[in-house]
């Protein structure tokens, strides 16, 4: 750091050197260090403060003061004194029935036969179409710090409506289902449908992946032919995920409806999910991610010394067992570096999925790799696109519990792989 | 399984390996090339049982080449291939009836630089015995090939730690050890105490004379000095215009070192090149 001190310079000793053939110029020398130095400086402040940026935006978003009110009052829907939250199932029945129009309850008997329903799905329900709590305004976190005023006054103004200091991600948040009202909404069925889709895709695109690079750094000779494959697969790590998503749809979804619906094992929906489901998903994020995984892994690979493999074909191993005996786990722990950064973007993909046809409004949970799916990117998506503002926190919260779930699976990641490539 | 099996030899070849019982592996009229490049051309080297044959020669000349063709350890270079015979057990090893993974199990190879496994010490010595199917009691062989390599005393105590913990001498006679531990009856040396300093060389030149009492050792060495006390017999290597090497002389180490017939050897030798 004494890049800017101007140093009082060396007596030159006679005879020794001729200082006329050098022109040091130390200060400008210096000088361009120091600018240098301040632009690195620079970048770093931009990329934090973007970081900043982006994380007080969700923050913001997910917290705050809520005024909502209800289309009808739950203390109304009492049946002989009986509070609607300790009906039984068959009474809650009966007043989804009486109060909703028999379109509506037509088709949720489809969805989901009201006698296999839990009761306490059944009152979701009556809370969703009967109650319907409805959030009237809806205030950020920095208002409602700093304009709590403002708060308080429409509350006077607006007396029937209930006021409360909501954390928009909660513990319900996190165990709800969709739904169309803001203040039932939850992330369920995306956490889970995300949760199904990436252990598939990591199912598919890790053996292969591993399996293709061993192959192309261990057994493929330097032939024309391999050579081309070798250049294009680093092309298509470079092809845009929208393209995955189209390639998806045409394979997975068109062509091998059949199977990835189910239909061919008699298992799932497959009337409705048309071959949209978790696997074609789950399958197409793997075709996205494959060619990164093979390339770290080829390099992972590349970096196990040679002297190894020597020792290894030395004392009369064969290829098989050198590779699985010393390359695979001397490469391993890069391979695991580039799958986990590889699974967390595609955890992290939206647009393929939604050419794959990710389903806008899910009301049950995935119960197969045959179901419809939306995951947390998608949900995260079309909450944003509603007019409704409320939707807004929702997806702020639903952003929180996406990084919440990444870190956590990127965090399990690291140390499985740590403890891999622990050497004695 | 190798077998003494000559249908890849002629009734003149087959007279000369009987009569030439006393030797371990003989390379015959052996030409080796990577790509287009001759490296080494027609070499005649028969290697005398349970000795120790140095082969030395300037940078370039193919040492490496021919030591590693005895194990077919060249074929690792995709683009090497090899021409001529290497007669072991009566048998060519470049015929297509013969396994390399076999023959290396019973030619073993000792590399320039130490690269035990990043296993334990226990590990480095066993695995080559466990992918052969050795059917024996593993901790008995484990410190028998330790003891023939004079390592058990120092390592003892520490079976389960890594290899790599081991000082570069003691790694290399952990290597050395690895190699005997699957039963060798040859083994190749590529400059085994290059990178290790004057103590840890003498010991394992000491190692390699004691381990001459069972087992064949052909030995790649810049240095003459090591050859000439190690050694029984000296193959000197050069090279001709055209950078292929070739074999200069041959003979036992006390008459290349005191009376080589060829004048290139000598000037080699007393380090007027080289």
């Amino acid at each position: 750091m004494n890049d800017t001190r101007r140093p009082a310079g060396l007596a030159p000793i006679e005879g020794q050197y001729d200082s006329g053939d050098f022109e040091p110029r130390l200060t400008q020398r210096h000088r361009q260090g120091v600018v240098w130095q301040a632009l690195f400086l620079a970048s770093t402040l931009i990329g934090i403060v973007a970081l900043s940026a982006l994380l007080y935006n969700i923050f913001n978003q997910a917290f705050g003061y809520v005024a909502y009110k209800s289309e009808l009052n739950p203390a109304s829907l009492a049946v002989n004194g009986v509070p609607l939250q300790q009906l039984p199932k068959a009474e809650l029945v009966n007043i989804l029935q009486e109060n909703v129009s028999k379109g509506l309850f037509r088709r949720l008997e489809d969805d989901q036969p009201f006698a296999q329903r839990s009761r306490k799905d059944v009152y979701d329900l009556v809370v969703q179409y009967v109650v319907q709590y409805k959030v009237e305004e809806a205030w950020t976190l920095q208002e409602s710090i700093f304009a709590r005023d403002q708060v308080m006054q429409y509350a006077s103004k607006n007396p029937d409506a209930v006021l409360r200091f909501v954390s928009w991600i909660n513990p319900a948040f996190i165990t709800s289902q969709q739904s169309s009202n803001p203040i039932e909404a939850g992330v369920l069925t995306a956490i889970l449908g995300s949760l199904w889709t990436i252990a598939i895709t990591i199912l598919f695109a890790f053996p292969v992946g591993v399996g293709a690079a061993i192959y192309l750094e261990e057994y493929a000779l330097d032939t024309p032919i391999n050579r081309i494959i070798r250049v294009n697969i680093n092309n298509l790590a470079g092809v845009p995920s929208i393209i995955y998503g189209m390639l998806g749809l045409a394979i997975f979804v068109r062509l091998l409806g059949p199977l990835t619906s189910g239909a061919i094992f008699q298992a799932g929906k497959s009337a409705t999910s048309n071959g949209r489901t978790i696997l074609s998903a789950g399958l197409t994020l793997g075709l996205l991610i494959l060619p990164v995984i093979i390339i770290n892994a080829q390099e992972a690979i590349k970096a196990v010394p040679n002297s190894l493999r020597q020792a290894s074909f030395g004392l009369g191993a064969t290829k098989w067992q050198t590779v699985w005996h010393h390359v695979l786990p001397n490469a391993l722990p890069g391979i695991l570096t580039g799958t986990i950064l590889s699974v967390s973007r595609a955890i992290g993909e939206t647009a393929p999925l939604v050419v794959v046809g990710a389903a806008t409004f899910l009301n049950f949970l995935p119960e197969s790799v045959f179901a419809k799916f939306t995951t947390l990117p998608i949900q995260i998506y079309q909450w944003t696109s509603r007019p409704q503002d409320e939707f807004r926190n929702l997806a702020a919260a639903a952003i929180i519990v996406l990084l919440i779930l990444l870190l956590t699976l990127n965090a399990s990641a690291v140390l499985l792989r740590n403890r891999l490539s622990r050497r004695i | 399984m190798i077998v003494t099996q000559e249908r890849n030899l002629t009734q003149d070849e087959i007279a000369r390996t009987e009569e030439n019982a006393s030797y371990a592996i003989e390379a015959r009229n052996l030409h080796v090339y990577y790509g287009n490049f001759l490296a080494v051309k027609d070499v005649d080297l028969m290697i005398h049982s349970r000795k120790i044959t140095a082969i030395i020669g300037p940078s370039g000349c193919g040492k490496s080449t021919v030591l590693r063709s005895f194990n077919r350890m060249n074929e690792l270079v995709p683009t090497a291939h090899t021409e001529g015979q290497v007669i072991f057990g009566g048998q060519n090893i470049y015929h297509e009836d013969v396994d390399a993974v076999e023959l290396r199990r019973r030619i073993g190879m000792v590399f320039q630089k130490a690269n035990p496994f990043p296993k334990s010490i226990y590990e480095n010595i066993a695995w080559g015995a466990k992918i052969n199917n050795f059917k024996g009691d593993l901790a008995n062989l484990v410190e028998r090939s330790l003891r023939q390599a004079a390592l058990w005393e120092e390592v003892k105590d520490k079976l389960h730690q890594s290899g790599l913990s081991l000082s570069g001498g003691q790694q290399q006679r952990l290597c050395i050890a690895r190699a005997i531990a699957v039963k060798p009856d040859i083994i190749l040396m590529d400059e085994p105490a290059s990178a290790l300093d004057p103590i840890a060389t003498l010991k394992i030149e000491e190692l390699m004379r004691e381990l001459a009492k069972d087992y064949t050792i052909i030995v790649v060495t810049h240095n003459m000095q090591q050859a000439a006390r190690v050694s029984d017999y000296t193959a000197f290597f050069t090279m001709d215009e055209d950078r292929a090497g070739f074999l200069m002389e041959y003979g036992p180490t006390n008459q290349i070192f005191t009376n080589p017939r060829e004048q290139t050897t000598e000037d080699y030798i007393t380090g007027r090149f080289g």
